[in-house]
């Protein structure tokens, strides 16, 4: 007998509570846009904050109130774009991948360090001390502000002593470009076409050739020598406008401290180790 | 004669037996000076307007001027000829413009190189003046300019004046040096700056690893009435401002204060040197005493040098670095900054150049803060070095201000006794320049 009493009560109670949730449910309901929901979930939720908002909720509630287009999140991708624009029955724009792009190729084996940095690693803290340990004030110094900034990781400091950026994996979202203190990583749309000038020191001819074997020693060469016009000189250093670019090759031929490389055939670690390999081979020889 | 210690500190290897008993000898003037435009804390100088390339130029006569109120103006230390006027690489690390004098061998005097008169008729304001028109910074390494310490706001009483001959940096001996040679000297620049302040006393704190200076120092006081000598405890950082205020005064300097708030100025006695040289024959700064020592230099000494000469010049003087040499240090081994050429010119905070062989230096990796706290019973001022480290390492740069980063002096016994071998003194002068670029904006 004592046992229905006890579930006569608990079950009152539970009905009481239960009723009670029901009325402050209505009574106080907060109204959410269901498509914030939806964009989010196909959303890539890193929260990695390239769209320039704080997270991938806040970017989606912007989208759905139309505040920033659809295409907004770049590690996404095309995929994602479209994704989001269906959701919103929005139409699919077009999406330009983008890649960050590392200028300089000053490896251990190109330029050589003016003294050893025990401090702090850390590009910015080791470039400000006496303009770097680097022989080039201005070449990447390795200590990976970038690898640290990267929130997909797809960034790593080789056996060379440069970033290796992941071309397939990189989503352009270029928190890279401004964790770097020198400026090195610019982000470019994803293609292999095109030449690019892979130096960004801005010294004079004559201290980059001392500092640097690949490094862009303003000569001019490739800046005559281009059918195309695409190439100019700033600050002491070539730029090459990828829109004119039309893979030619003349450059490439011409420059004498060959900085200048495909887009496709960036130096990769491999080789800048098998140079230097092949240096201390033939020093020990 | 008291004894009192401050708390925290350490204890490392001296190694001033290398040149403590070495007289002060000078170099022969250079060929060629390279001297900044910035050799002190404040607004950097501007060539004169008459100093342009080609111009001759007399040994004293000012080449360098600001307008600002916490500035020294800067003169040349050789005669001769402008030859450059444009940036070069300077001790703390960036470069800065600097002006090159190539040497005409005579080494002459500027005519307005000339003695100010008795102290007894100088009034405060001409003294000071005196003081900035000679360009004269505090020579203990921080180069601040000496005339702001003696200019105290008017509602500030100073009725003690300090002077610094606690040197405790290991190796360096300069101070020392200039304690016996030049204790007169000493006397005199303390009673300059007793007047100009119109101070009680003077007190003079030597460490008393220090004993013949300390004797010298004695005998040279004992007819003045209000001048002391105090014997300290031998302890680094004993010659900070703050510790030796409080060792000598028992007052404590309040954080993020001034020692003007509390009443006392304390000057270097290099500084004390440099006043009298300035009013007795109104020679501006334009060479120092600084110890060239190491186990790396093959002929330790004293030397007094002319700013602006070539850090690799004085060391060729001495016999020039051994083989075995890694580290090339500007000042001590704890607060001194190292070089990565010395292509540097000497300023005037050079108090030492200090060479360290492969013997002296390793290369240590950085281990994971262990908590034991040896950095926290270190500081001299009571900070908690690792977590003002560890603040700045995740660019927490308000809670490294809320943990006081400011009011840290940059000694270096968090770093010296740290097992793990974190660089704690690094984090947080990056913590100290990001709280004063924040209050900038």
């Amino acid at each position: 007998m004592l046992i229905l009493y006890a579930i006569a009560t608990l079950g009152l109670i539970g009905l009481l509570f239960g009723l009670f949730l029901a009325i402050v449910a209505r009574v106080f309901t907060v109204e959410t846009d269901p498509r914030v929901e939806a964009v989010k979930e196909v959303l890539p939720n890193v929260n990695c904050g390239a769209c320039g908002y704080a997270g991938c909720v806040n970017f989606a509630e912007a989208v759905v109130h139309g505040e920033t287009a659809s295409n907004g999140c770049i590690p996404g991708g095309k995929d994602t774009a479209k994704a989001v624009a269906e959701v919103l029955g929005q139409e699919v724009t077009e999406h330009t991948p983008l890649v960050a792009t590392l200028f300089c190729i000053g490896d251990y084996g190109k330029t050589a360090d003016r003294f050893i940095y025990e401090g702090i690693e850390d590009c910015a803290v080791a470039g400000d001390f006496n303009g770097g340990f680097k022989a080039c004030s201005y070449g990447c110094l390795g200590l990976g502000n970038c690898v640290r900034a990267c929130p997909f990781e797809v960034i790593r400091i080789g056996l060379h002593g440069l970033p290796v950026i992941d071309r397939e994996k990189c989503s352009g979202c270029g928190l890279c470009a401004k964790a770097c203190p020198r400026l090195l990583i610019k982000i470019l749309p994803l293609s292999d076409d095109g030449h690019l000038v892979f130096c960004s020191s801005q010294d004079r001819g004559k201290t980059v050739s001392k500092a640097c074997k690949v490094g862009c020693i303003a000569c001019k060469a490739c800046v005559k020598v281009c059918p195309q016009e695409a190439i100019v000189m700033e600050d002491n250093l070539a730029v090459i406008d990828l829109a004119k670019c039309n893979d030619c090759g003349e450059c490439v031929l011409k420059c004498p401290a060959n900085t200048i490389h495909k887009r496709s055939a960036i130096p990769s670690e491999g080789a800048a180790l098998a140079a230097i390999a092949e240096e201390v081979v033939s020093e020990t020889a | 004669m008291s004894n009192t210690v401050f708390k925290g500190g350490v204890h490392p290897d001296y190694h001033k037996e290398m040149t403590d008993s070495m007289a002060v000898t000078e170099m022969k003037v250079p060929e060629r000076v390279i001297i900044p435009l910035q050799q002190h804390i404040g607004a950097p100088c501007e060539p004169l307007e008459a100093i342009v390339v080609g111009v001759p130029v007399k040994k004293g006569q000012k080449i360098g001027e600001s307008s600002g109120f916490v500035s020294a103006p800067i003169h040349a230390s050789i005669s001769g000829i402008v030859t450059a006027i444009g940036p070069y690489s300077h001790p703390l690390g960036r470069p800065v413009q600097a002006i090159t004098i190539e040497s005409d061998g005579e080494d002459l005097w500027d005519d307005q190189v000339k003695p100010a008169g008795e102290l007894e008729k100088l009034k405060p304001e001409e003294i000071r003046k005196i003081v900035r028109e000679a360009g004269i910074v505090g020579l203990g390494g921080a180069t601040f300019p000496a005339h702001v310490k003696l200019s105290p706001p008017a509602d500030k009483k100073i009725d003690i004046v300090i002077i610094n001959g606690a040197e405790c940096e290991p190796y360096l001996t300069a101070d020392h040096r200039v304690m016996l040679e030049k204790p007169e000297e000493i006397v005199f620049g303390l009673k300059v700056m007793i007047k100009a302040l119109g101070a009680e006393k003077g007190v003079i704190g030597i460490e008393d690893n220090k004993d013949d200076a300390i004797r010298v120092m004695e005998q040279i006081i004992s007819e003045e009435e209000n001048i002391s000598v105090i014997r300290l405890h031998t302890k680094y950082p004993q010659g900070a401002e703050k510790m030796l205020i409080q060792v000598a005064t028992g007052r404590k300097v309040p954080a993020g204060g001034l020692p003007l708030d509390i009443g006392v100025v304390n000057h270097n006695v290099g500084t004390a040197v440099a006043i009298t040289n300035a009013l007795r024959e109104g020679k501006p700064l334009i060479e120092r005493v600084l110890t060239v020592t190491g186990a790396g230099v093959n002929r330790p000494a004293n030397l007094l040098v002319r700013v602006g000469t070539l850090v690799s010049e004085v060391l060729e003087s001495c016999g020039g670095l051994k083989d075995t040499t890694q580290k090339l240090i500007i000042g001590g081994p704890m607060m001194g900054l190292a070089q990565p050429s010395p292509d540097v010119p000497v300023i005037k905070g050079t108090s030492g150049i200090l060479a360290l062989t492969d013997q002296d230096v390793y290369l240590a990796e950085s281990s994971p803060c262990i908590r034991c706290a040896k950095c926290v019973d270190a500081c001299p001022v009571q900070l908690l070095p690792t977590a003002i480290a560890q603040a700045a390492e995740h660019e927490l740069f308000k809670q490294a201000e809320k943990l006081h980063a400011a009011d840290c002096f940059e000694c270096g016994c968090c770093s010296y006794v740290c097992p793990s071998k974190i660089l704690l003194t690094q984090w947080i002068r990056i913590a100290k320049a990001e709280i004063i670029k924040a209050k900038k904006r």
